[in-house]
């Protein structure tokens, strides 16, 4: 089984959920398509939605709620 | 009519080097946050250095040519295609109509800067096409580039096809970044001991840091010296009468979080300022992403003219290649 990863485009803030108190958008092992948004990222006084961009089943996250992200890091392993 | 705008990035703007000469009227002097980027990529593809380019942070825009054009990147390190094809940066690249100018991935820094032949021909806004878009101000309908539009481009002059600057002028800044400062009029508002932290600690740029100002974060707080204080001055220990702000102030709100006014600052107000990052760093601090560790070094106005001369120095070293 081959593995794809979620990268993020931006450097900032990643938070895995909409506001503090809601749940995740995802969940480690959840399947996500293409359009489905797996985190925000503060940057520059705004938050950008972070669609998966891929399809898969059994998402993995690498990077934690509220925890800084450079442009281009791995942000989640799903399963093709 | 020459560029269409396929995606437009992030947060991406027609920037020249500003409009000097407002900033007493509260509208900033504007202009590339790394001027030295910008004229470099103004240089390669045959404009005078001061042409409007594109300022694109953190994404790159997806940028579509109607006619051949000299197009050149400079700044921040990210990959160029020219038609999913890899190109090199600080580069003139020869584009013809109907190609397709991508980036993939920030690998570092923080903004690149696209020049065209021709450059950018939005109209003028008190003295320059620099895009101020709180203010509905300059470059593109006084906002950032969307989708859709149509850039204009001048007249084309020549420029030679695969002209590079070479490493070695390029400027980025270092791992930790530091930022050469002179302490101001303000200084004596903290204690000997916070002063002396301010420039031992690491701080980290907060991801909130934009064209207006950087603010960093993780340091310890500043103690201030005890006053009453005066009329016309709130009642925080780090307010003041109000004041001018210029621009590479360091303002400390509550003592707390450094910000440094870029070029979209507001020009005054009631914040102590703790010093002023001498001119020759500023292009520096454009290039720096969310959470880069920086160190703030004290210096005294003797370096910093001698900074200027230097990176006056280093831009004759960069046009002498033309």
């Amino acid at each position: 089984m081959s593995k794809l990863e979620i990268r993020s485009p931006l450097p900032g803030t990643f938070y895995r959920k909409p506001s503090p108190d809601a749940p995740n958008f995802k969940s480690d092992g959840d399947a996500v398509a293409t359009t489905d948004v797996v985190g925000l990222i503060e940057v520059m006084k705004t938050f950008h939605e972070i669609p998966a961009g891929i399809e898969g089943s059994r998402v993995t996250f690498l990077v934690d709620d509220a925890e800084p992200i450079m442009a281009g890091q791995v942000i989640a392993e799903v399963e093709a | 009519m020459a560029i269409k705008v396929i995606h437009p990035g992030l947060a991406t703007t027609v920037q020249d080097l500003g409009r000097p000469g407002y900033f007493h009227l509260g509208i900033p002097e504007g202009g590339a946050m790394d001027r030295l980027s910008l004229k470099a990529a103004n240089l390669l593809v045959g404009n005078d250095e001061g042409a409007a380019g594109l300022e694109a942070v953190f994404i790159g825009p997806k940028l579509e040519f109607t006619r051949d054009a000299m197009v050149a990147v400079t700044g921040a390190e990210m990959p160029i295609k020219v038609d999913g094809v890899e190109q090199p940066g600080w580069t003139a690249l020869a584009v013809k109509a109907g190609q397709v100018l991508t980036f993939d991935f920030l690998k570092g820094g923080a903004r690149i800067y696209i020049a065209v032949s021709g450059g950018i021909d939005v109209p003028t806004a008190l003295g320059s096409r620099s895009t101020y878009p709180i203010g509905a101000l300059g470059g593109f309908n006084g906002r950032a580039i969307a989708a859709g539009d149509e850039l204009p481009v001048g007249e084309a002059r020549k420029a030679t096809e695969g002209k590079s600057i070479p490493e070695a002028l390029r400027r980025r800044p270092g791992m930790p970044a530091e930022l050469r400062v002179v302490p101001g009029l303000y200084w004596h508002r903290i204690s000997e001991q916070a002063g002396r932290n301010f420039f031992e600690d690491e701080w980290k740029v907060a991801p909130e840091a934009d064209r207006m100002g950087y603010r960093f974060r993780g340091g310890r707080p500043l103690d201030f010296v005890p006053r009453e204080q005066p009329f016309g001055a709130g009642s925080d220990p780090s307010n003041i009468v109000d004041s001018c702000y210029p621009y590479g102030s360091i303002q400390v709100p509550g003592g707390t979080e450094p910000i440094i006014l870029h070029r979209d600052a507001v020009s005054g107000g009631g914040y102590f300022m703790i010093g002023t990052v001498i001119s020759a760093d500023m292009d520096l601090i454009g290039q720096m992403q969310p959470h880069t560790p920086t160190r703030f070094v004290k210096v005294d106005i003797g370096t910093a003219l001698q900074a200027r001369k230097d990176r006056a120095a280093l831009l004759g070293q960069i046009k002498a290649l033309f």
